[in-house]
């Protein structure tokens, strides 16, 4: 009997007998979903409508509060991954369910850093005249996202979960390192882009009161957003990882009983 | 409004990435979920 042979007879059992099979929400992940939904929709509402024009930028700021907080939460999505992998890498006990939340957490980050180069290069387009320049920023910004889809390319090499684990992990410490470059970058050399205008190292912020919440709010939004999709990504990596698991066993056994009855 | 476009399209590609990340998450949640018993899902 061949292994893929195997695989489907078990899963038709499985769907046959009495047994539950609950996908990856709770009552936790759905709060967190509505939750973001809410404050998503209110960032897109101050942001078009609300919120004023920019003196310098005019209504171009308005890409701003979708721009901003996806910088800041694809870093955040990174020093996640960092820190979870540090903890699998470095405890005792190697936990896999680190490493699976440093994956998830990862694949997040990088969409976030897509939506962030594309929105940045949207706004470049209005304000520089361009829609991209080999500037300190965007290259660093390029870079870092270039290096996390080989992060991701790297989880998906052949090898044991504990390998990947291993490998993704090391690699991760490394990568969060170009987050700090990133951000001083525009410090570091001549950009064309903006200082931090909310991360001022003087606290002097200069924006209009509601122009500031809608910028917060677009934080919290990432961040619910960010939540919900590392909580449902982390868990289907578990479900795929008992399957892929279960499916070796059953290879295996096919195998053994196949050499067995030659 | 001036120079709508872009920043309706910022808004769009925005929401629009988050989406399509969201469904293809839960495809796969579901797929991966039949495979695999209750009783091995600490979330529930």
């Amino acid at each position: 009997m061949k292994a893929s042979q195997v695989n489907t007879g078990v899963s038709l059992k499985m769907s046959q007998s009495s047994q539950k099979f609950s996908s990856t929400g709770t009552q936790a992940t759905r709060v967190i979903g509505v939750l973001a939904i809410v404050v998503m929709a209110w960032v897109v509402i101050s942001g078009l409508v609300f919120t004023p024009a920019d003196v310098v930028q005019g209504e171009s700021v308005r890409i701003m509060y979708v721009h901003v907080p996806s910088a800041w939460i694809a870093y955040l999505a990174f020093i996640v991954t960092a820190i979870a992998s540090s903890f699998y890498i470095f405890a005792k006990r190697h936990s896999l369910g680190f490493d699976r939340v440093a994956g998830a957490s990862a694949e997040v980050g990088v969409m976030f850093m897509a939506i962030t180069l594309i929105t940045g290069s949207l706004w470049g387009r209005l304000t520089w005249g361009e829609f991209w320049q080999w500037d300190p920023r965007l290259t660093t910004t390029a870079f870092l996202f270039v290096t996390y889809i080989g992060y991701l390319a790297v989880r998906r090499l052949d090898g044991s979960i504990e390998q990947r684990a291993r490998r993704s992990g090391v690699i991760a410490l490394l990568a969060v390192l170009e987050i700090p470059l990133v951000h001083f970058s525009v410090v570091f050399w001549r950009s064309l882009h903006q200082r931090a205008t909310i991360l001022d190292p003087n606290g002097d912020v200069k924006m209009d009161g509601l122009m500031l919440f809608t910028l917060f709010s677009g934080v919290v939004a990432f961040t619910l957003v960010f939540a919900w999709l590392v909580l449902h990504r982390q868990r289907t990596m578990l479900l795929s990882d008992l399957s892929n698991e279960r499916g070796l066993d059953n290879a295996i056994l096919a195998r053994q009983s196949e050499n067995a009855s030659n | 409004m001036q120079n709508a476009g872009f920043i309706f399209a910022s808004y769009v590609l925005t929401i629009g990435a988050i989406l399509l990340f969201a469904v293809v998450t839960l495809r796969r949640a579901k797929e991966s979920a039949k495979l695999v018993e209750d009783k091995n899902k600490p979330w529930i």
